[in-house]
């Protein structure tokens, strides 16, 4: 059995990084436009998904949320990020209202706006939420969603309402994506290793006793409540500007309904497991548009059938919430010294059987 | 604003209530026996429209024949939902309940989507639920007397059940300590069932009238009056079945008359259940009825 050692656990992750650093660059010059894209999506399905993970799994607090707080970081950086003449000639129902029309700012800060106004937003709900008990808040954060898209649709002067926002520059590649896509994931590890993330854990797992052991659990909730919202609105203002075109009916329900599949089928309460399963259900909805497009299959006509993929979700859903509560990877993350363990474990047994 | 169009836009409000109300009932039942929030339950609005749509176009039934069917189709789905995805999980932590509860909702959706397809139907209302009286000024449509009338005897029915019977005392039992009572020889599982049944007759009932009043049958046309139907239920206290149908009856009088009075506002409807919602909890988070909930 090896031990702990967290030099060498570091310069692992170090030589990890360096190999992914190479394979994006290799992907940045060598990959298709196509390739390219799906690895921007994962990049961002990362993001929301080991933050959603960290309010749903991590602190146990249910919402549904993603799609609200997406909307609001890819409408914010959206805003920001178009030129004063192209909102003249982008907005053409209503003009947009003055100091908006005139304000843009570059590409990093508008992420940084997004994700703090959403950042806000999330804390300005926490207060009436969090007074009650949990499941609340998944109904009022579901109903955010909604109101988001009703509001969306109707404050033309800031949205430009259905039409929604067109023509933004593609500023989203893959260094962005995946650069903050790494920054998310070490902010939230160290986050959920610290004082604070113990103390969402112990929230999660008994509110009553970790009250009593001195914890807010009020403060805690909210604070993984706004740090989650966060990255979500970074990753909204990302995600605005790798499809250039927003509009209301982007952001409905059915994205927050993918990136649950995603923690639940990683693990709810793993990071790894977050990161996991994003890549292999946002891989896998791309492979999965085959049910949709007609094929034959030893001869029989099959039509394709628009919205399967959606029915296989569901399915796969409640088949793991009843048959696999844990998920890929239950409770557990990644360790180093797991990994060697098993390696030594599999080079013995492979020296045995010599 | 005139004496008369205030008393009209009243009756749409309590019409668009009471099938607020319907709805809210199922929701809040099954929330005070189980503590679930049945996100599948907006969604057998949806079952019941389209059951009722195919029965009346294909099968060629006699309404009365295909609405009856609805409700008793419905009430098989709500029980099926209950053994097939609810049961197996009910001594697991509620956040599972609530995701595969989210997991049945988007697959009666998706699987309608699918086999039936997302354009909108149009609903064959009945021609005795057409036309409106005229009274002076007023017109009211008989669609609305009639909404007004079977919410009012459905209320009264669940009441008597739920206070009158032994299924009922069973049910405000269940509520309070499951283990406990299924200590005392009740069989839980019937007695949930139950519940899930008289819910999605309800819900068949309001799914129903809903398509005649706003008549497009679709996939999706569950999600927003579940949605709101919730609200109510929170609104009237959850798990208190009178409570349901007053919140009910409040938010659809909020929405109609606050569009009545302020036009512009129109777009922004969908909102204003959101809103009362957060003002409740801010201010009274256990509802007009509700009583304080143990933890």
């Amino acid at each position: 059995m090896p031990e702990e050692n967290p030099i060498r656990d570091r310069l692992l992750t170090g030589l990890a990084l360096v190999f992914l650093v190479a394979f994006l660059w290799y992907a940045d010059n060598y990959f298709g436009a196509y390739t390219q894209r799906i690895l921007n999506n994962i990049a961002i399905f990362i993001i929301l998904a080991v933050s959603y993970n960290l309010i749903n799994g991590i602190t146990g607090q249910f919402s549904l949320e993603p799609n609200a707080f997406l909307a609001v970081g890819a409408y914010t950086s959206a805003i920001f990020t178009l030129s004063p003449e192209e909102k003249i000639r982008s907005f053409i129902i209503e003009p947009m209202i003055w100091p908006l029309s005139d304000m843009s700012l570059s590409f990093p800060a508008s992420l940084l706006l997004a994700g703090l106004v959403t950042a806000l937003m999330a804390l300005l709900m926490a207060i009436p939420v969090f007074r009650v008990r949990g499941d609340y808040l998944a109904i009022v954060t579901l109903g955010f969603g909604e109101v988001i898209q009703v509001v969306a649709n109707n404050i033309i002067p800031v949205t430009n309402g259905p039409l929604g926002i067109k023509g933004l520059t593609p500023h989203t590649n893959i260094w962005w994506s995946w650069g903050i896509c790494i920054f998310t994931v070490f902010c939230v590890v160290r986050l959920v290793n610290s004082s604070y993330g113990r103390a969402m854990k112990a929230v999660r797992e008994d509110e009553t006793a970790a009250q009593a052991m001195g914890i807010n659990a009020f403060r805690i909730k909210t604070l993984a409540f706004t740090f989650s919202a966060f990255f979500e609105g970074v990753a909204g203002g990302l995600l605005a500007h790798l499809i250039t075109t927003i509009s209301p009916s982007l952001f409905t329900f059915m994205l927050t309904f993918n990136l649950l599949i995603i923690i639940v089928v990683g693990g709810l309460g793993s990071t790894t497991g977050a990161i996991i399963s994003a890549i292999l259900i946002t891989w896998g909805g791309e492979a999965l548009r085959i049910v949709e497009e007609p094929a034959s299959i030893f001869g029989f006509q099959y039509e394709g059938v628009p919205g399967m993929r959606m029915v296989l979700f569901s399915v796969i859903l409640i088949f793991v919430m009843l048959f696999a509560r844990q998920g890929l990877m239950g409770r557990n993350e990644f360790r180093w010294l797991k990994l060697i363990a098993w390696f030594e474990r599999l080079t013995k047994t492979g020296a045995k059987a010599k | 604003m005139d004496f008369s169009f205030a008393t009209q836009q009243i009756i749409y409000g309590l019409t668009l209530g009471c099938l607020y109300g319907l709805l809210a009932i199922g929701y809040t039942m099954v929330y005070g026996v189980l503590r679930l929030i049945n996100f599948a339950h907006g969604d057998l609005l949806m079952v019941s429209a389209y059951v009722a749509f195919f029965g009346i176009i294909i099968f060629s039934l006699p309404w009365p024949l295909a609405f009856v069917g609805a409700a008793v189709l419905t009430a098989m789905i709500g029980i099926l939902i209950d053994r097939g995805a609810y049961k197996p999980i009910r001594k697991s932590p509620r956040i599972s309940a609530l995701i595969t509860a989210i997991g049945v909702s988007f697959f009666l959706e998706n699987l309608a989507l699918v086999l039936i397809g997302g354009r909108p139907k149009s609903f064959p209302t009945p021609m005795m639920f057409n036309g409106s009286l005229t009274l002076g000024q007023l017109k009211i449509p008989v669609l609305s007397l009639w909404v007004l009338a079977v919410t009012l005897v459905l209320l009264i029915v669940v009441v008597t059940i739920i206070h009158r019977t032994r299924v009922g005392m069973a049910m405000r039992a269940l509520s309070r300590d499951i283990e406990t009572v299924s200590l005392m020889g009740i069989d839980e599982n019937r007695v949930i069932s139950f519940t899930f049944a008289l819910g999605s007759v309800l819900a068949a009932f309001g799914g129903v009238m809903w398509c005649m009043k706003y008549p497009a049958v679709e996939p999706f046309m569950g999600v927003i009056p579940g949605l709101k139907a919730f609200v109510a239920a929170v609104l009237g206290g959850i798990g208190n079945v009178t409570g349901a149908a007053i919140g009910g009856l409040i938010l659809g009088l909020a929405e109609v008359l606050i569009v009545a009075i302020e036009p512009d506002w129109s777009g922004y409807r969908d909102a204003i259940a959101f809103c009362i919602m957060i003002v409740i909890l801010l201010t009274r988070p256990t509802g007009i009825m509700g009583e304080n909930l143990p933890d």
